[in-house]
């Protein structure tokens, strides 16, 4: 058996191809302006390193803010089932599943199966989502992996409010205007945004072990933000950002 | 050099016809706001001038270059101000001013002297928030409600779309209007969202009148709900930057069914109105109990 799972993002489609219980290939694009060409693209190469033909493929289920728009998915779930699913299937002994995607954020509740008991989202602001960390980034003038570097290398907190993304943009300027150390500045946006989510988390029940998983799990400035507001360990899986889509491959072939 | 397209026109007035020498209170009102600074001088109960800026990295140069940009070209000087009260985001930090008022009270003080004692509702979109405020006959504030939180609905969020489309903010409204038939409105409410969807829009094929008008929609649906939640009273009036902006104005007042009344000679400098007409009374007071 073999299946596929797509998991057409805000900012980038992911595909993972599982072959009888085992994963064999792993494809990312940017989602750009062209979702569907991105996602047929994306499968491509995908199925070229499986070494399979697309048509090898038995079922193919979506997931993601664009999920609806996939005329060759043969089903499409919800993110947040995806997201158990998948994280289950690496993570076996997790309860608790964070996912900060580009420009949404959700906290899961699931059982030793990877069934969803609770979930929470916000996909209104992108105070607490990726968007948040790659406007910084801009306002700072350094790149993403910069601003992770030099965040850890912080010695002071830095006051900011951050309850909206324009905003703070504006806070950072003024804090480099007034001689504010930029890696003082990175640890408290990434601080910030871990806030808010946290909070969001925990109106789910909260049961360790906890996971982070969807792109900005790969910022470890910001998992070990969400370790300090969440007080518990955080674990991160590997390719945390295809945990969606892997979830959507796995319940294909259910 | 790049064009600043956020940049909205700065302005200064003075009246014709007032000799300043001649008043027994000089007074003036210091508005730091968040994006925008005012400053308005009162000779006795008359608006003698104004000025509108825009506000720098730090409060007391944003107070002190309105300041000095309004007694620009008069032979007024500091010292002939008697009394001074500093308004806004940056009120505590104006050096010059006797007290500190907070802009609530004084949006309601200077709409309530434009607009005059028929004005009981008034909504005040500033730079980095927007304020529902209810008043009585005196300008006096019965009840507000606000939003700082979020740029959704403010001036920095129209900044926000005028650089991205590359269209001089003053501009907006009018070109918001141009547009054959009404578009849905932009649904994110995040602003961050909004500039994707505007690209996607875009891409898409949408004229740019066509994406400001679909935000300027959105701007407007999302001022409204604020006002629904304190109900609107007749007069209702529109100060802050965006009161300038036609294109959200006509589409609140097309969601609401009722028309703003237009506020004379600026609706941008309704606070430090307010701080100026605060300071008179602060003055008044003052030389009695003297």
């Amino acid at each position: 058996m073999i299946t596929a799972g797509i998991d057409v993002g805000a900012k980038t489609i992911k595909v993972v191809i599982v072959k009888d219980n085992k994963v064999v290939a792993h494809a990312m694009n940017p989602t750009g302006f062209e979702p569907l060409e991105s996602a047929e693209k994306t499968m491509d190469e995908a199925a070229k390193q499986a070494g399979i033909q697309r048509k090898d493929i038995n079922k193919i289920y979506a997931t993601g803010a664009g999920r609806k728009n996939i005329p060759f998915a043969n089903h499409n779930i919800t993110e947040v089932t995806a997201d158990a699913k998948g994280t289950n299937y690496l993570l076996p002994s997790v309860r608790t599943i964070v996912d900060i995607g580009a420009e949404e954020a959700r906290g899961i509740a699931s059982d030793a199966a990877g069934k969803v008991i609770d979930f929470a989202k916000n996909d209104k602001c992108a105070a607490g989502a990726g968007a948040f960390v790659e406007s910084m980034s801009r306002a700072l003038e350094v790149t993403v992996p910069q601003m992770i570097e030099i965040s850890h290398k912080s010695t002071k907190e830095a006051p900011i409010n951050a309850t909206c993304a324009v905003f703070a943009e504006s806070e950072v300027v003024s804090l480099i205007h007034s001689k504010i150390e930029k890696a003082d500045i990175a640890n408290a946006v990434h601080d910030a945004i871990a806030s808010r989510v946290c909070s969001m988390v925990r109106r789910i029940p909260i049961e360790k072990d906890v996971a982070l998983v969807g792109g900005v799990a790969n910022n470890s400035a910001i998992v070990a933000a969400m370790k300090k507001h969440l007080g518990v360990e955080v674990v991160v899986p590997e390719k945390p950002e295809f945990v969606g889509a892997l979830g959507a491959a796995l319940l294909a072939a259910a | 050099m790049t064009t600043e397209f956020y940049r909205w026109t700065e302005n200064t007035w003075r009246s014709p016809d007032i000799d300043w020498h001649k008043a027994e209170t000089i007074v003036a009102g210091i508005d730091v706001g968040s994006v925008s600074s005012q400053a308005i001088i009162l000779a006795d109960d008359k608006i003698y001038a104004f000025c509108n800026t825009r506000t720098g990295s730090n409060s007391p140069d944003s107070a002190r270059k309105a300041l000095s940009i309004v007694l620009n070209g008069t032979d007024m000087k500091l010292e002939n101000i008697q009394f001074i009260v500093g308004t806004g985001y940056g009120r505590v930090n104006i050096p010059m001013a006797k007290k500190a008022i907070t802009e609530i009270a004084c949006h309601a003080r200077g709409a309530n002297y434009m607009g005059g004692p028929a004005v009981k509702t008034i909504l005040d979109m500033g730079g980095q928030d927007l304020k529902g405020i209810h008043c009585d006959e005196k300008g006096k504030v019965t009840q507000f409600l606000m939003n700082d939180k979020c740029a959704a609905g403010t001036g920095r969020g129209m900044e926000v779309m005028a650089e991205l489309l590359q269209v001089p903010i003053v501009d907006v409204g009018k070109m918001s209007l141009d547009v054959k038939e009404e578009p849905e409105p932009v649904s994110s409410t995040c602003v961050i969202f909004a500039k994707s969807e505007a690209i996607g829009l875009l891409r898409s094929g949408w004229t740019k009148n066509m994406v400001l008008a679909a935000y300027c929609a959105a701007m407007a649906h999302r001022v409204v709900g604020l006002l629904e939640r304190i109900g609107i009273e007749k007069e209702f009036v529109i100060t802050g930057g965006i009161a300038k902006n036609i294109g959200v104005v006509s589409r609140i007042e097309k969601e609401l069914n009722i028309k703003a009344m237009p506020l004379k000679p600026d609706p941008q400098i309704a606070g430090g109105l307010g701080a100026a007409l605060f300071a008179r009374d602060l003055l008044l007071k003052s030389k009695k109990t003297a």
